[in-house]
């Protein structure tokens, strides 16, 4: 039995990106706060410390900051008709666990999506006609617009120091910048990173094609910056390790550089670690949440009323513990009824890689989010018409490190070991470029989230089932962006060049991206989305789930900067719901 | 334990813990909870470094299984005119250390049943078995079948053409070791070279940085402004690990 705590007013559940900024800005208006984080509190100091951050064997392969899956980890199947079994490794996504959760360990991508992602779905049936959506899709307009957004996503890339070059002030196209994005109020806060002799030979190949080329908007930072919180953060060296580790130099956006100093200093805020959440209660008729039961590192089980409840865990947890509470109508795709875990979501990785001659690309002078990049096939910024599918990349030639373990690429046909391939891997460490389409995907009747029947966690609680492969749109997409990237590859000067396409079904096997989204969608209708416009959940009024569980189907960027801006709006409608309480938007 | 400690773990009570806790004003709520309030609970020169590896002897290894594992990595990786192999540096220590440590155990992983008999391959790993089960149920498969097929000779006894062979057909899974799978055999050991070969010395493998030194990779200088600065130029200057470099002195 859970012995019953002091209320708060607000209960955070899970202290990364998107639960330290609600907590910071619900406490400085005066409530009383706690978060509730299931893994350690991690300090830049202690944690991604200059003397041991650089290491990876500790931290890419063997994945120490990241959540263990002895912990939690979730089933996989490709389709309804096979039996999921337990990711017992991570390999396709990597969920990060602690204070600052994914926040720790991103390459800093901070895109803003596009217009056209917003109303994908009026927008292609305009323009296309009903016939281009494919089949069994599930595909949404978002119940918000980029531009009631558009105040949000600047408040992030101020508080996260976001460094790269406006494309569109109000209108006005820039010179150097993207040219499909957005109109913005203002410029980035920070000038964009330095680029390496690959982005050199990708910026000159595309400017020649015609396209668009830009720095990609980066959260490892150019400068020295203080954010709006005060807090501030020192220029990136270019050390090449910011995927999968934390930042030593204070140059990468995450809570722990942007958002924990100053919320630390509200009295009015605590946070409680090594506390997992098992369930949000409910009142008797199911309609307003009376707080959380967490279990504490002893073991111990404590009930936290509280009187407002924010999920803020990572997407995929949300989506699990909104159906283990019993929050909303579970998704079931045999009837294509219910909402919590629909229109689950991933992304395309396809492209070329280049094999070069005579350069000294040193891949390990890098950063998370160094790059150029272009858009000019994504979204609907080229004609779909003559390809017959829906969505779209960004194209990127990228550099985000050069560490060996896993990092030694070898030209096709080289054996992998022995003599031949020790030579292969000396000779072609220094001439790889990669240019890749991060890829849309859309969301389908048959790719969804529920609650495994077989596996369960270490407290008996069943895990989560995800039941996901690529669908044919997302593979003809996929490959035709893959010789988009070969042609820009070939005009970079490659002598030699790999394609690499969408084959085969989606594996949990090769790392692909930590970009899963959807399964407590925002909508406009109550029977095809968990949450209203405002993250606000439609069966249970002071619950908001927030992150990228809201997007009703992935874009081709990555989600960072989109969850910051929802979040952001969100904040303002809890502003509002804290002042007459109840639905903000009526069914 | 030769790697970081299990301080993630739920119900262990940890260093990190302890430290917060003394540094920290604790609420009174009596929950077993850690609590950070109106302070960050850090203090100065604290930090979790892994311990490094002393080389010498093994902890996991029997001799004969440290003998064929390093035939093994010496075929994968081998000495040439490039420069030392992964057994020349130290591979064969690293990957015992390692099956020492909680990645030995899959002690991180999600180990619960039912392990499922036909997995497709798309839900990646699914066998019950540890890389420590692994080494010791292989390696034994591997000296029953060389003995049996070679006149009684062990791996590390085959001459090297013999020996590229009969890792060739186990990378292909075109052999069959009694009562084991050649693939996973080979793949366990494939990767765990790799590993050794290109991390940081700190864990007894890529001695004096034989694997950084063969890519060019300068290991942890953690600042690279000089470099982006100087776009297709070679970089001269040597590597540097967690722990120095011999230069240095010292450590």
């Amino acid at each position: 039995m859970a012995r019953r705590l002091p209320r708060k007013d607000v209960v955070v559940i899970g202290l990364g990106w998107t639960g330290s900024i609600v907590s910071l800005e619900l406490a400085r208006s005066g409530l009383d706060v706690v978060a509730i984080e299931r893994g350690p509190w991690r300090d830049t100091a202690t944690d991604f410390n200059i003397g041991t951050a650089a290491d990876e064997l500790r931290y890419a392969v063997r994945h120490d900051i990241f959540l263990r899956p002895k912990q939690e980890t979730l089933t996989m199947r490709n389709n309804p008709s096979q039996t999921a079994l337990p990711i017992r490794k991570w390999g396709s996504f990597l969920p990060g666990n602690g204070v600052g959760g994914a926040g720790v360990h991103w390459n800093g991508q901070t895109w803003r999506f596009l217009p056209d992602d917003f109303r994908i779905r009026s927008h292609m049936v305009e323009r296309y006609g009903a016939t281009i959506l494919p089949e069994g899709n599930h595909i949404q307009d978002w119940p918000v617009t980029y531009a009631e957004l558009e105040p949000y996503y600047d408040k992030f890339e101020y508080v996260a120091g976001i460094s790269g070059k406006a494309g569109n002030i109000k209108g006005e196209i820039q010179s150097g910048g993207n040219p499909f994005e957005g109109a913005r109020a203002r410029d980035y806060p920070t000038p964009p990173m330095k680029q390496g002799y690959q982005q050199e030979l990708f910026t000159k190949a595309a400017n020649e094609m015609g396209l668009h080329p830009f720095p990609r908007p980066s959260g490892n930072i150019s400068v020295a910056y203080t954010n709006p919180y005060g807090c501030s953060m020192a220029p990136c060296t270019y050390c090449g390790f910011c995927e999968w580790f934390g930042c030593a130099n204070y140059s990468k956006a995450s809570p722990q550089t942007c958002v924990l100093p100053a919320l630390i200093r509200q009295p009015n805020f605590e946070a409680r670690t090594e506390c997992e959440v098992t369930k949000v209660n409910l009142s008797g008729d199911g309609k307003m949440a009376t707080g959380v039961i967490y279990v504490d590192a002893d073991g111990e089980e404590w009930e936290q009323p509280a009187d407002l409840v924010l999920v803020c865990a990572y997407s995929l947890f949300n989506v699990r513990l909104l159906l283990l509470s019993g929050i909303g109508k579970p998704y079931d795709p045999a009837k294509d009824e219910g909402v919590v875990g629909r229109n689950y979501a991933y992304q395309t990785g396809s492209g070329s890689t280049g094999f070069f001659e005579d350069v000294k690309f040193n891949p390990f002078a890098a950063a998370g989010s160094l790059g150029v990049a272009l858009d000019d096939y994504n979204s609907d910024n080229f004609d779909h018409a003559p390809h017959g599918f829906v969505g779209g990349a960004s194209i990127t030639c990228a550099h985000t490190n050069g560490r060996p373990i896993r990092y030694h690429p070898t030209p096709p046909g080289t054996p992998t070991w022995g003599s031949a391939w020790k030579k292969a891997v000396r000779d072609t460490y220094q001439r790889v470029a990669n240019v890749g389409a991060q890829g849309s995907v859309m969301s389908y009747r048959q790719n969804y989230l529920d609650l495994d029947p077989t596996y369960k966690d270490p407290l008996g609680r069943p895990l989560l089932r995800m039941t996901f492969d690529y669908q044919d749109n997302e593979r003809k997409m996929a490959n035709w962006m893959a010789e988009r990237c070969d042609e820009i590859a070939k005009a970079m000067g490659a002598k030699a060049t790999q394609v690499n396409r969408l084959t085969g079904p989606w594996s949990v096997v090769p790392y692909q991206t930590t970009h899963n989204t959807g399964g407590a969608i925002i909508g406009s209708d109550p029977t095809t989305s968990a949450l209203n416009r405002h993250l606000q959940s439609w069966d249970v009024s002071n619950v908001f789930v927030m992150g990228a569980s809201a997007f009703p189907q992935n874009a081709g960027y990555n989600p960072t900067g989109t969850v910051g801006a929802l979040t952001y709006w969100a904040i303002d409608a809890i502003q509002k719901y804290l002042k007459s309480p109840g639905p903000l938007v009526q069914p | 334990m030769s790697l970081q400690s299990n301080r993630d773990h739920r119900f262990v009570v940890t260093r990190r813990s302890l430290l917060a806790s003394a540094a920290l004003l604790i609420t009174t709520t009596g929950a077993g909870a850690r609590v950070v309030t109106k302070v960050l609970p850090w203090r100065p020169n604290d930090a979790y470094p892994v311990k490094p590896v002393v080389p010498g002897g093994y902890l996991f290894f029997t001799a004969g299984e440290a003998a064929a594992v390093d035939a093994i990595v010496g075929r994968l990786i081998p000495t040439d005119e490039l420069g030392p192999g992964a057994r020349d540096a130290g591979v064969t220590t690293f990957i015992d250390r390692q099956l020492t440590g909680p990645y030995g155990g899959h002690d991180w992983l999600y180990m619960q049943g039912p392990f499922s008999e036909k997995p497709l391959p798309t839900q990646g790993l699914q066998s019950p078995l540890t890389p420590r089960q692994q080494y010791r149920l292989g390696l034994a498969a591997l000296h029953g079948y060389c003995t049996a097929s070679h006149g009684g000779r062990g791996f590390a006894e085959l001459n090297p053409d013999e020996q590229d062979k009969l890792l060739t057909a186990m990378e292909k899974g075109e052999v069959s070791l009694p009562n084991f799978s050649a693939k996973m055999l080979f793949s366990a050991i494939y990767a765990n070279t790799m590993e050794g070969y290109f991390a940081d010395p700190i864990y007894g493998g890529n001695r004096d940085m034989a694997g950084w030194k063969l890519v060019g990779f300068p290991g942890v200088r953690y600042d690279f402004r000089d470099v982006i600065d100087k776009p297709n130029e070679a970089y001269t200057l040597p590597p540097v690990s967690l722990q120095g470099r011999p230069a240095w002195g010292g450590r």
